[in-house]
């Protein structure tokens, strides 16, 4: 039973879940991701892992409500049963010690860059992490960022809160003032992956970055998430989802998220439609 | 409840006046009706018509036909029964050897198994022993409470089945028989593997799977779905942890093959997993309305391949209410097409257009987005390994096809995910597990079968496998002691 047992409401459409998941939480790794349903005929999201605990059985997931799944998902209450979570899927982050990793989380991609920081840090790496919003009211994860960084850098578009601009422009400075960093670690939407890699490729860093394509189901069954890396097709569920940032086609990957785009708008029209009060939407039956 | 048609003075009748009935046709729905529905196309046989056709068999003493069944169903004695009205039992002498009877009747290639080697065949048309198969287990199904034959007591032997396709769920269904204690691991979210995502509705139906499933599960099989073996629990963690005996891998060939052609990362070039997993699975031909998984609505596809996989795409794609022309384009002539020969009899009456002795060069494109596929005449040269004749590109035969989606068909590799996870089990270099006759691999207590050891085949060689793997693991918790 994949129950919600605690769910809460963040900032920007964001929702925090805690579910019951001990399957999952045994053997999550950082950087690893589930895929879930919440409904028969549902259908089938990827979501990376933001935490887990193995003592208790439980996983935590960030969900951006912004498509017919996940609305339906931020209405769901705690207590409420998922129809299904697999995982951990994907290949753990590749982490070394010895280094200095700058990570850089977009928006709720915070909360994928959370575990792996959190596993630098506990092999005695030094973590520097740069997390962005679009202003500081909407800032996600600062304190949980805190509690495993040894520096936290902020960005905000309007300038409300830290650097005004976007988190590669504090990674800019910081390349350019050389600051030493062995890693860097980006994982949000691609614009903002790419202006990553193509920031850190003339310095020659070390970059990551974890992809996030269309998936179905996540054991390397159906090809929807195939991405090109470095002339390579590779199958982002099972060869990543993390790959070497500067050998990704990042154009490819974003015209192929593209791929459904006029179906999930068909879809979304139709459930605002069918459920076009907030009273239905809260009886909409799973 | 019993409601066998009694039939009191039966005339019995000669060999000869037995091979005189003409093989009965199977009903269908009509081509132009069917190629706008999900239902199933062939419609099954009455009692009469399945009562008619068994008394085409001259039961055999030394029956050939069971030779060429993979789980040597014993044919002549049930097809005996249905000649007699008795179905229950026919059913009873059908589920002996085959867990899945009504999956089998419907997509085992019997004109090369069974059928091939029936002693009237060299004269008029084989019995229709698929047909039959069908009925019987329909009937069951139909007719009240499905026979659950008595099991041992408990041998207290764990054993865990990965995957829940054909092989797994045969394996499965034979150790529970046994008195084992059967889990079965499916990756997916519903048991059936390639029953479930990838033969589509109208050639199974997914109640059907679900029926035989429930089967197993009232022989005492557990079945836990959401469990990726390697990644949610390796096959070490699952022996030395968690007190498993015995295993068998039945993962099947799920690692879709691309063509490695200019353009084929264009949105709307689909691996026929991908396509089929959408519709089928996902019930994508419901979308928008029950169903939220998205499916293409293209007017136009185009399906690479000459197998059942390609005429199960191409079926499937012409159903979708969006689609206006299907083709399939296969680079070698019709008869070398692997594909059933019912399949493609069956996709040209509903009007599919072939192209064959043709190829794709290219996809061709425009803002990421697939509007056609360039193809190109072949010609039939020398005969290559596999013994067919070569297909030769003609030059300057290109051509263009207008196609808002291409799938893939050509064919599907092993995944890695539990030979990467798994040390010390040996696999070709292909990916394929290495097995013996009985399904033993390399490690101890672990078995193999189906495609993920013989490469992409066929339900009923998966079941067979599934099938003496089952009792090499029996002899080998037994003896374990």
């Amino acid at each position: 039973m994949f129950r919600i047992l605690e769910k809460n409401d963040l900032a920007a459409k964001v929702y925090r879940y805690i579910i019951e998941a001990p399957d999952v939480a045994r053997k999550a790794k950082a950087g690893q991701f589930v895929i879930l349903r919440l409904y028969d005929d549902g259908e089938r999201i990827p979501i990376t892992l933001a935490d887990w605990n193995v003592a208790k059985g439980t996983i935590t997931l960030y969900v951006q409500a912004i498509g017919k799944t996940t609305i339906m998902m931020s209405m769901m209450k705690a207590g409420d049963v998922l129809a299904d979570v697999v995982g951990p899927l994907g290949i753990p982050s590749h982490i070394e010690k010895g280094k200095t990793l700058v990570a850089l989380g977009g928006g709720f991609g915070i909360a994928a860059i959370h575990p792996i920081v959190r596993a630098h840090k506990l092999i005695g790496n030094k973590t520097i992490s740069i997390i962005g919003a679009r202003t500081k009211g909407l800032m996600l994860m600062e304190n949980e960022m805190r509690a495993i960084s040894d520096d936290v850098r902020i960005a905000t578009d309007d300038g409300s809160y830290g650097t005004k601009g976007f988190v590669t422009t504090v990674l800019k400075s910081m390349l350019e003032n050389r600051e030493p960093m062995d890693v860097v670690l980006a994982i949000g939407p691609v614009v903002m992956m790419k202006a990553v890699a193509d920031l850190t490729r003339s310095y020659g860093v070390q970059t990551l970055v974890s992809l996030n394509p269309i998936m179905m189901d996540g054991t390397g069954m159906c090809g929807a998430c195939r991405v090109v890396v470095g002339d390579k097709l590779q199958f982002a569920c099972v060869d990543g989802p993390e790959f070497d940032a500067h050998q990704v086609d990042f154009e490819l990957l974003m015209a192929r998220q593209k791929m459904y785009s006029p179906q999930e708008k068909i879809s979304l029209e139709l459930f605002n439609k069918i459920c076009a009060t907030q009273e239905q939407r809260e009886t909409a039956v799973w | 409840m019993n409601t066998d048609i009694q039939i009191s003075v039966k005339p019995k009748i000669s060999n000869k006046e037995r091979m005189k009935i003409p093989r009965h046709p199977m009903p269908e729905q009509s081509p132009l009706e069917r190629a706008h529905n999900f239902f199933e196309v062939p419609l099954g046989y009455t009692p009469e018509m399945a009562m008619e056709e068994a008394e085409r068999c001259l039961l055999c003493k030394k029956a050939k036909c069971v030779e060429g069944c993979p789980v040597n169903v014993q044919i002549p004695q049930f097809i005996e029964q249905v000649a007699a009205g008795n179905f229950a039992r026919a059913a009873q002498l059908l589920k002996q050897t085959n867990a899945l009877p009504a999956v089998c009747g419907r997509v085992c290639p019997q004109e090369d198994q069974c059928e091939s080697l029936c002693v009237i065949g060299a004269k008029v048309d084989p019995v229709a022993v698929g047909r039959l198969e069908r009925f019987v287990a329909d009937w069951e199904r139909a007719n009240g409470e499905m026979a659950i034959p008595e099991i041992p007591p408990p041998t207290g032997k764990k054993i865990a089945i990965i995957g829940a396709g054909p092989a797994g769920l045969t394996c499965a269904g034979d150790l529970a028989k046994c008195g084992h204690s059967v889990t079965i691991f499916e990756a997916l979210h519903k048991p059936g593997g390639v029953l479930v995502y990838g033969i589509p509705e109208f050639r199974l139906p997914k109640q059907i799977v679900e029926a035989e499933v429930q089967y197993l599960e009232k022989l005492g099989v557990q079945i836990k779905c959401d469990f990726v073996v390697g990644m949610t629990r390796t096959i070490d963690e699952m022996m030395n942890e968690d007190g498993f005996d015995a295993a068998f891998i039945g993962t099947g060939a799920g690692l879709p093959y691309f063509m490695k052609l200019p353009g084929e990362n264009l949105n709307g070039v689909y691996s026929a997993n991908e396509f089929l997993t959408r519709v089928n699975l996902m019930k994508g031909f419901e979308f928008p309305n029950s169903a939220d998984t998205p499916v293409p609505m293209a007017k136009h596809v185009v399906v690479v391949g000459g197998g059942n996989t390609a005429m199960d795409a191409a079926r499937t794609a012409l159903r979708l209410p969006w689609t206006e022309k299907v083709y399939i384009v296969y680079r070698r002539s019709h008869v070398e097409m692997p594909a059933r020969k019912e399949e493609i009899h069956h996709g040209e009456q509903e009007g599919i257009e072939f192209l064959l002795l043709t190829n794709p060069t290219r996809f061709l494109g425009k803002d990421g987005w697939l509007n056609g596929v360039e193809c190109q005449r072949m010609e039939l040269g020398e005969p290559d390994a596999s013994g067919r004749r070569k297909p030769v590109p003609i030059p300057g035969s290109e051509f263009t096809l207008e196609a808002e989606a291409v799938v893939i068909a050509v064919g599907n590799g092993s995944n890695p995910l539990i030979n990467k996870t798994t040390p010390g089990l040996s696999v070709t270099k292909y990916g394929n597990i290495v097995a013996d006759e009985s399904g033993k691999t390399s490690r101890e207590g672990v078995w193999a079968g189906g495609d993920i050891v013989i490469g992409a085949a066929t339900v009923i060689k998966a079941m067979g496998a599934g099938k003496t793997a089952a009792k090499a693991i029996d002899e080998y918790v037994m003896r374990k002691g």
